[in-house]
This record gives structure tokens, C-alpha cells and sequence, in this order.
């Protein structure tokens, strides 16, 4: 007693977290020094600085070779932490160029002052020409960091801080929408209390998995579970929780009902950072906690797992035949991706977590370009999502159009873009997992979920233009370069996805 | 000669070509034209080369080609032609000038683009190569979904009236056998040794556990009777090939449900042999009732493209049965048929297609005695319909043939019934003919201008090739069995079964 002893700290595996936290901190600073005019350019540059800083840091520590964990085991640092972070940073960047547009309408798509009476005169002027939030880009970053910690955390209690510290940034940003601003508080605030409530049973699960363990660190949670001291009923109760907390932020069945009016009400660019980074995170930390610390009771879970699976595949896939809104179908599209991806998860191999992670890329860069090109087609009142609208716009818009036939033809799977070789590789995992019955619902699925993707293709196509018909608005250089690397990247990761597979494969390798 | 990368270079060609017309701009309409006429038949002339090459009594897989492409999984462009690719890879090279020459006013009709046409065609020969001459699992199954969505928009974009229920119902069944497919494949994947080089996986097919084979068997077998179709996942076909444009329909009949029976005899039966035998008896009888039902439909129906469609199902199912059969007679006469099919029945949806854009109209009940207003576009449909009924002295008669007697030496009671298909095809072909272009003028007809003009010089020079290869090879079929026989011989040797043909003749000899 009385001699604490500082555990050692790797600066140079925190590196990126601190660079984004650190940056996150400056921007809050710059909200106070810099003048309103320059704020936004400011921001927005010390924020791609930050992300590009931070990837640096990963290159530099994959470069030096050291694995392991650092500051008392509280962070692993490890091939799949390496790789989801740089995965992470990269999906985020191109998140932020959405984010960052101002050119697609006056002021971007942030509200210029959250606090404004939805309604009132000064809202109207507001949603006119007045410049948008510039606090976006530090939630960003913060949000950005916390995902960057989560999927390294090595105790349950880190991994709880991670959760909050990257939930809470998301809870706000969804709030700040510049139209449809009800909407938005809306799924802000629904996320928040659902959000909540999913991080308290989290923690309720890490206390009693400390009292199963009579530890938090993964490594002694994997002891206690490979060499039970207490009730199995803890262990039990307390995965429980604590998978109900991480299917809560990967919006898996049955905790997927925020998802839908989440990603409507929010601002689109955050939807898009929500749909390709949380799901990063969310999984990666799934991944650590079935793959690192559950692994002795692998048998107990597979199955009850793979039931939610399949509920979330099948419910994504049914209720996205249903959508009329293009924002609440992709929500549904990614619920159902969520199944696919919890798929690759439950192989508990080591194709397994490559494939997850393969497709965890994949899909980011994918669902990044379908926001993307989401937040083209507008009207007078702001983006027009509803479904009906969008008939005939490959006759005005052909790239535009093919743009997005592209990524609807990758979400259902079909060959030679990414969302083809992603399914392949975690249904390949799965079979060699001994999982068939998961993946023939995959399938199903697959063939269900084709049928509102084709849906969305016709209309772009086949149908008639309504007088109606919303405008494709030039994209800005930011979101014509978020689009194409989304759109690249599909196709890339579809056609020559060896490297990707191969980087995948090295990396998948946990610490304990 | 055998060194030069043939089934690369003419499964690339195509794409190329495709890229190239799509970028030139929609006011050069002709241009777009001559330059896909022109780049097919670079097509059809290097395919020609090809068949020169292709050393008759060599190895069963030529022009074999491997690149690396996912060393992880093992996924490799392989490309390689055995005899029967290698006939299907003719055909396509043959009707692909030909359905671009008879699309010519097609696409002015519609307010598309006609360049796009063109480049979708193209395109679609570009996944049509790439299917048959692929030897690589992964990449069979990428050309097997990818060829789905240039036939999607062609259907979609510049089809008939109800183009858009008909191109989505297409998809969705094709997407449907496929993904039935994937699984399939990604089993194949994990129990075959993490490969999908189509050679390894035949030799390490027997070690397959017997249930899982013919789990996986199932699923590559439904995804290819779909495609085919068979009876009863038939039911996209007539609507696709009711709206199709004429010259999309030949090549949806006429080269891609090919894709179906070529599967079967090239995925199907070597890999899960066993299975294969297991399956038989029950893929004979859809054969079967496919063959008796979809006449009987033909028959009834009163839309020529939704008609020759159904007679389509027909002939598949007579594919069919010669594949199940089971002997090399069979087998051979199935691969042939899916030759002369693709010739037949191409020829008649294009003069169909003729008669169509001339009326306006998809009815039979619309035309009526149009031989005395077009009588040599009547006759071409006659010869059409003749060789579609498998009239002697055309190239059909000798594959269906071939294909009953080889059903009959091992299955007496199908080949029997399946004969009783020809008297309905005879039925459905004549009484279509006798209401369209026999007995009284429609009053209507000659209030049709286009009607007043008979065949043009565009469309004699669509229809002569067909109709000379359709004489030809109903008189001299040697040059296609040749390449066709060793290659079902391989393959019925891979199933293990003995042909039960010398046993039966020399049991009648004693007799």
C-alpha cells in the first residue's frame, strides 16, 4: 500500500488518440479566437490536419513493429487496433469533407445556432443565409478520438469512457440539422436517451463481470471465463449487458429501433459518419470483447448471437422493401449489413476477423458515397429523401445516376465492387466457422434486401421524370471528392481487393 | 498457335468496344453503329481464328490461362475452352454481328440513346465470353451476376411495354438463382480445399462428403435452372422475352439461358457426380413436363415474343433430359441442340422481331395472311419455324434427335413422352405461321404502310448467314460433334457413368 506505481505509458501507441483529442481541444479554442469569417476554414483545416496527423502516428507505429499493451493494459495495441484505427481515420476524413461542405447551400448543412426556436423568425433566418455551426468539426473530432480509444480499449472500464466519449459529440451533432430541425432534435434525442440507456447496462454489465472476474482487463476477464471461480450466472448476466450495449451502438436486432429516425432526422453528413465510423467502432469492440475476453464460452453465445444475426438481417431486409424515404431505406440497408457483419464476427476465426474487417471498410466507403450522393438531390426546402421524388433523375443526372446505381449495385452484392467480396469473405469465414445455417439466411436476405435496391434503381431509370423532380446539385470539390473515393473504393476493393484481403489477414491478431 | 491468350483478348475485346461506343456522343447514331457492327466482328473473326486453332483430338481444356487475381482465396482468371465452351463461344461471335445488325431501327423508335444500345450489347457479349470461357469458380460466378445488368437495362431501358415489370422480374429470379449459387460456392470454397481452379476442385470433388455434395449440388443446379429455365422457374422468361427488344430476346434465348445448361454440364456434373446421379430422375421429370407444358402454352398464346419464348422452355427441356440421360449420345445432342437453338431460335425471334416493328403490333391476332404483303419475310419466318420444330434437313432435327435416341437407350418412358413434344412444336409453329402470314388479308394490314415493304437488304444480310448455317449444319453436322463429342465424352467419364449405348445394340444383335 501506499507506493502507487505509474504504470508505463507508450506515447507512441496513444499517439493518434492524443493528436485527435489535442486537436479537438485546439478547435474549441479556436470557437473563441478566431473571427466568425475565417472560423469555418480554420476548423475545417486543423481538423483534416488533426485526422491526417493522426494517421501518421498509426503509419509510424505499424512501421515499428511493437505489439502489445500499454498504460497498465488499459490499451491494447494490437493488428486489428492498428488497422481499425487507420480504417477509422480514413473513413472519417472523407466523412468530414460531407461535413465540411458549404457550397450545396448557403451556410452548409449545420443550423447556425442550435438554440434558436424551431419556427421562429430567426430560424427562418437562420435556415437563409446565415453560416452554419463551426463547433461541428471539434464534436467530430472528439467523436472521431473516443472511436479510436474503443477499439483499442483492453479493460471494460476504458472501453466505457471510450463509449461515452464518442457517443455523447454524436448525440449533439445529429441535433444540429439546418432544416427540418424538429426532426433532427428528434433523433437526437432519441438517440440520446436510447443511447443512454444502452450505456448503462454496458456498465451494469461491466460491474458484474468485475464481480464474476475480479477484474476489468480483458486478459483477466479471459482467465475467470477459462478458469470460473464465481457463478457462471454473473458471466453470464454481465456478457449479456454488455452485448446489449455494443448491439446497441452496431444497431443489431432488437436494439436497432433508433437507427431509422437516427439517420433520418440527422444532418446527412453526420448520418454518414454515424453509418461508416460507429459501425467501426461498435464491431471492432465487439470483435475485442467476443474474440479477446469471451472466448472460453464461445459455445453459449454463438447461438444466441446468431439468432440476432439473423433477426437483424431479416428485419433490415424486410422493412427496407417497405421504406419510402432514401435516408430510412439506407438505415434499414444498414441494419441489415450490421447482420451480415455480426455474421463474419460469429466465425470466431481468424478468417473471421479479417473478413469483418475487410468488410467493415468496405461497406464505410460505400454507405459514405450513398449519403454522399444523398445530400446532392435537393429542392427548395433542403434535401428531398423521399423516394417518390427521385423517379427519372438518370434521365436529367445519367452520371449521377449511374454514380449511385453503382453503390446500390455493391449493397446488394453484386460482383466486381466491394460489397460483393466483402459478403464473400465473411460468409466464407462463417461456412469455415462451422455457421452454414447463418450464412443461408445471409443469402435469403441478400435476395430480399435486392429487391428495394432495384426498386430505387428503376425509379432512377425506368421511370418518368414527375414535375416535381428534385434538382441534382453540383457537388462541391469536397463532397465530388468524398463521392469519388466512396465510389473508387468500391469498385477498387471489388475488383482487385487483394491488398486490402492480405492487410486484413496480417493484422488479425489479437493481444491479450 | 495454341500459345496466343485467345480467350482473353475475346473476352476483353468486347468490353473495350463496349467503353468506346458509350462515349461517343448520342447525335453520331450511325457512327455508334458501324463501330459496334465493326468491333463484333473483329469478335466473330478472332473466334473464327480460335476454332482453327482448336486442336480436335487434343487436350479436353485448351488455350488454358491463369493470372493471380486473389492469392488469399485462391480466386485466379483462368480462362480455358473444352470442346462444348468453345461451340457456345462460336455461336455467340455468330448471332452478336447479327443481332446489331438487326437492331439497326430498332432503338430510333424509343427516345434512348442510341449508343447506350450498342454499348449495352457490347457489354453483354463481353459477360457472355467471359461466362464460357471462364475455368475459375470465383470467376464464373462474377460473369454469371455481372451479365445480369446490362440485359437488365437493355430489357428496362428499350424494351416493349411492360419492359419495366419484366426487366425487374428478370433480375430478381437471376439474382435469386445466384445468390442460391453463392452459397453453393462458398461451401464448394471450404469443403474443395480453398480453391477454385475448376481443375483441382473436379479431383478433390470425390472426396466430398455425399450430403454436402449434393446440398452444394442443389444450389449450383437451382441457380441454372433458373437461368435455363426449367419447369417450374420459368415463369421470367416469356415476360423478358415478351418485352425484350427482338435482337435482346434472340440473345436472351439464343446465348443466355445456355449459360443454364452449359453449368449443368460444366459445374454440375463433374463436381458433384454422385449427386448428379441422385438428382437425375427428378431433373428428368421437370425436363420432361417442361417440354409438354410450355408447347402446350405456346400453343394458346396469342403474343409471337411471348410465343417463341415459351417454345424456348420447350426446347430446354429438351436440352434437359439429353444432359440427364446420361449418355454420350445424349449429352452430345444437348450440346448441339444448344448450337442449333441458339441459331433457330434466334433466327425466328429476329423475323419476328421484323414482322413486329412492321405491325406495330406483338399479336397474332393483328397479323393475319401478311404472305401476301411481305411473302419473302413470310417465307424466312416459315424456314424459321420449321427449323424450330426440328423439321429434317435442319440443323435442330439432328440434335433432337440425337438427344431422344439417347434418352431412349437408358429412358424409354421420357424419350417417349418427350416425342410427343415434337407433334406439339409442330402444332405451335404451324398454327402460328397459318395466323399470321396465311389464309385472309387482315383488312387492317395494308393500312399499315411499313407492311408494304418487304424484306430489306439490311435485314436478307441478318437473316442468310442463320438460314445457311441452319441448312448446313442440318446436313453436315461434323465439324460441331467433332469438337462437341470428346468433351461430353470427358464429362460423362467424370460422372462415372458407362455408356449404356454398346450394351443395348449388342443385346439387340443377339437378340
Amino acid at each position: 500500500m501506499g507506493d502507487l506505481k505509474l504504470p508505463a505509458i507508450d506515447y507512441g501507441a496513444l499517439a493518434p488518440m492524443l493528436i485527435l483529442f489535442g486537436v479537438a481541444c485546439a478547435g474549441v479554442l479556436a470557437e473563441v479566437l478566431v473571427p466568425r469569417r475565417s472560423r469555418n476554414a480554420v476548423q475545417l483545416a486543423l481538423a483534416f490536419l488533426g485526422i491526417a496527423a493522426a494517421f501518421i502516428a498509426v503509419i509510424v507505429f505499424v512501421q515499428n513493429g511493437s505489439r502489445g499493451v500499454t498504460i497498465g493494459g488499459a490499451v491494447a495495441v494490437d493488428g486489428p487496433t492498428l488497422f481499425l484505427q487507420g480504417a477509422l481515420l480514413v473513413l472519417g476524413a472523407v466523412s468530414l469533407m460531407l461535413i465540411g461542405e458549404r457550397s450545396l447551400e448557403r451556410g452548409g448543412t449545420f443550423v447556425s445556432q442550435a438554440a434558436i426556436t424551431v419556427g421562429s423568425q430567426k430560424d427562418v433566418k437562420q435556415a437563409g443565409d446565415q453560416p452554419g455551426l463551426t463547433e461541428v468539426y471539434p464534436l467530430t473530432m472528439f467523436a472521431l478520438g473516443g472511436m479510436l480509444l474503443f477499439v483499442s480499449a483492453n479493460d471494460l472500464l476504458t472501453m466505457f469512457v471510450a463509449l461515452e466519449v464518442f457517443s455523447l459529440p454524436l448525440y449533439l451533432l445529429c441535433a444540429l440539422a439546418r432544416r427540418r430541425r424538429l426532426l433532427s432534435q428528434e433523433a437526437a434525442l432519441k438517440y440520446f436517451l436510447l443511447g443512454s440507456y444502452a450505456s448503462a447496462f454496458f456498465l451494469f454489465g461491466v460491474a458484474l463481470i468485475y464481480g464474476f472476474s475480479g477484474g476489468i482487463s480483458l486478459a483477466q476477464v479471459h482467465e475467470a471465463v477459462v478458469n470460473p471461480q464465481n457463478s457462471q450466472v454473473l458471466l453470464y448476466a454481465g456478457l449479456a449487458l454488455l452485448a446489449i450495449g455494443l448491439l446497441f451502438k452496431a444497431a443489431l436486432a432488437p436494439f436497432h429501433v433508433w437507427t431509422p429516425d437516427v439517420y433520418q432526422g440527422a444532418p446527412t453528413p453526420i448520418t454518414a459518419l454515424m453509418a461508416a465510423c460507429t459501425k467501426v467502432a461498435a464491431f471492432g469492440a465487439l470483435l475485442r470483447i467476443l474474440y479477446v475476453a469471451f472466448d472460453g464460452v464461445r459455445w453459449d453465445f454463438q447461438p444466441v448471437l446468431g439468432t440476432v444475426a439473423v433477426l437483424t438481417m431479416l428485419v433490415g431486409a424486410v422493412l427496407a422493401v417497405t421504406q419510402t424515404d432514401m435516408k430510412r431505406l439506407l438505415a434499414y440497408s444498414s441494419i441489415a449489413n450490421a447482420g451480415y457483419l455480426l455474421v463474419g464476427v460469429l466465425a470466431l476465426n481468424p478468417e473471421g476477423l479479417s473478413s469483418t474487417m475487410f468488410y467493415l471498410v468496405a461497406y464505410g466507403f460505400s454507405v459514405l458515397a450513398a449519403f454522399g450522393i444523398v445530400t446532392l438531390v435537393r429542392d427548395a426546402d433542403g434535401e428531398a429523401t423521399h423516394l417518390s421524388r427521385w423517379a427519372g433523375l438518370g434521365r436529367k443526372s445519367p452520371l449521377f445516376a449511374a454514380t449511385f446505381t453503382f453503390i446500390l449495385l455493391a449493397f446488394a452484392g453484386i460482383p466486381l465492387t466491394s460489397g460483393f467480396t466483402s459478403k464473400f469473405a465473411v460468409f466464407g469465414a462463417a461456412v469455415e466457422g462451422g455457421q452454414t445455417w447463418l450464412v443461408i439466411f445471409g443469402v435469403i436476405t441478400s435476395m430480399l434486401i435486392a429487391f428495394p435496391y432495384l426498386r430505387v434503381v428503376v425509379m432512377l431509370w425506368l421511370s418518368e421524370p414527375g414535375e416535381s423532380t428534385p434538382t441534382v446539385s453540383i457537388p462541391g470539390f469536397m463532397t465530388s471528392a468524398a463521392l469519388a473515393i466512396g465510389v473508387l473504393a468500391t469498385l477498387a476493393l471489388g475488383v482487385v481487393p487483394a491488398p486490402l484481403i492480405d492487410l486484413t489477414r496480417d493484422a488479425a491478431q489479437f493481444v491479450r | 498457335m495454341n500459345d496466343f491468350p485467345f480467350l482473353s483478348i475475346l473476352t476483353l475485346l468486347p468490353l473495350v468496344g463496349a467503353v468506346v461506343v458509350a462515349f461517343i456522343p448520342r447525335a453520331r447514331a450511325e457512327l455508334a453503329k458501324l463501330v459496334a457492327l465493326g468491333w463484333s466482328l473483329v469478335v466473330l473473326v478472332l473466334s473464327v481464328v480460335m476454332w482453327i486453332a482448336f486442336q480436335t483430338g487434343g487436350d479436353r481444356f485448351q488455350f488454358r490461362e491463369s493470372y493471380a487475381w486473389i492469392p488469399s482465396w485462391d480466386a485466379r482468371f483462368t480462362f480455358a475452352a473444352d470442346g462444348i465452351a468453345l461451340v457456345m463461344l462460336m455461336l455467340i461471335a455468330v448471332l452478336f454481328p447479327i443481332v446489331i445488325l438487326a437492331s439497326w431501327r430498332d432503338v430510333e423508335q424509343s427516345k434512348r440513346s442510341v449508343p447506350t444500345y450498342f454499348a449495352l450489347l457490347l457489354a453483354f457479349e463481353f459477360t457472355m465470353i467471359g461466362v464460357f470461357a471462364a475455368a475459375d469458380i470465383f470467376l464464373f460466378y462474377v460473369f454469371f451476376e455481372i451479365m445480369l445488368i446490362p440485359m437488365y437495362f437493355i430489357i428496362g431501358s428499350f424494351g416493349g411495354p411492360r419492359r419495366q415489370y419484366a426487366a425487374v422480374k428478370f433480375f430478381l429470379y437471376s439474382l435469386v438463382g445466384g445468390l442460391f449459387m453463392l452459397a453453393a460456392v462458398i461451401g464448394l470454397w471450404v469443403v474443395g480445399g480453398h480453391t477454385f481452379d475448376f481443375a483441382k476442385l473436379t479431383e478433390s470433388a470425390a472426396a466430398i462428403d455425399q450430403d454436402t455434395a449434393r446440398w452444394l449440388f442443389l444450389g449450383f443446379f437451382v441457380a441454372f435452372a433458373i437461368k435455363a429455365p426449367f419447369f417450374p422457374f420459368h415463369t421470367w422468361l416469356p415476360d423478358a422475352g415478351g418485352a425484350a427488344p427482338a435482337g435482346a430476346a434472340a440473345l436472351l434465348v439464343g446465348v443466355m439461358d445456355k449459360v443454364g445448361t452449359f453449368g449443368i454440364l460444366r459445374y454440375c456434373l463433374p463436381l458433384f457426380p454422385e449427386a448428379s446421379r441422385w438428382f437425375a430422375p427428378a431433373a428428368l421429370v421437370l425436363a420432361v413436363i417442361g417440354i409438354i407444358y410450355a408447347a402446350l402454352l405456346a400453343v394458346g398464346q396469342n403474343d409471337l415474343k411471348r410465343l417463341v419464348s415459351y417454345t424456348s422452355i420447350a426446347h430446354f427441356g429438351f436440352i434437359g433430359i439429353g444432359i440427364f440421360a446420361f449418355t454420350t449420345q445424349g449429352g452430345t445432342g444437348s450440346v448441339l441442340y444448344m448450337v442449333n437453338h441458339g441459331l433457330a431460335t434466334g433466327l425466328l425471334f429476329i423475323v419476328v422481331g421484323m414482322f413486329v416493328a412492321r405491325r406495330g403490333s406483338n399479336l397474332v391476332s393483328d397479323f393475319g395472311g401478311a404472305g401476301k404483303m411481305v411473302p419473302v419475310l413470310a417465307g424466312v419466318l416459315f424456314f424459321a419455324g420449321l427449323a424450330s420444330l426440328a423439321l429434317p434437313g435442319t440443323a435442330p432435327f439432328i440434335s433432337e434427335f440425337l438427344v431422344l435416341i439417347g434418352t431412349f437407350t437408358v429412358h424409354k418412358t421420357y424419350a417417349v413422352i418427350a416425342t410427343a413434344g415434337i407433334i406439339l412444336a409442330a402444332a405451335y409453329v404451324l398454327w402460328m405461321i397459318q395466323r399470321t402470314t396465311q389464309g385472309t388479308l387482315n383488312p387492317v394490314l395494308p393500312t399499315v404502310p411499313a407492311m408494304r415493304r418487304d424484306i430489306t437488304l439490311r435485314e436478307k444480310i441478318v437473316v442468310a448467314p442463320l438460314i445457311l448455317l441452319i441448312v448446313l449444319f442440318g446436313f453436315y453436322p461434323k465439324p460441331l460433334t467433332d469438337v462437341i463429342n470428346p468433351a461430353v465424352q470427358a464429362t460423362m467419364q467424370d460422372v462415372g457413368v458407362q455408356d449404356p449405348a454398346p450394351v443395348v445394340a449388342n443385346e439387340r444383335v443377339a437378340r
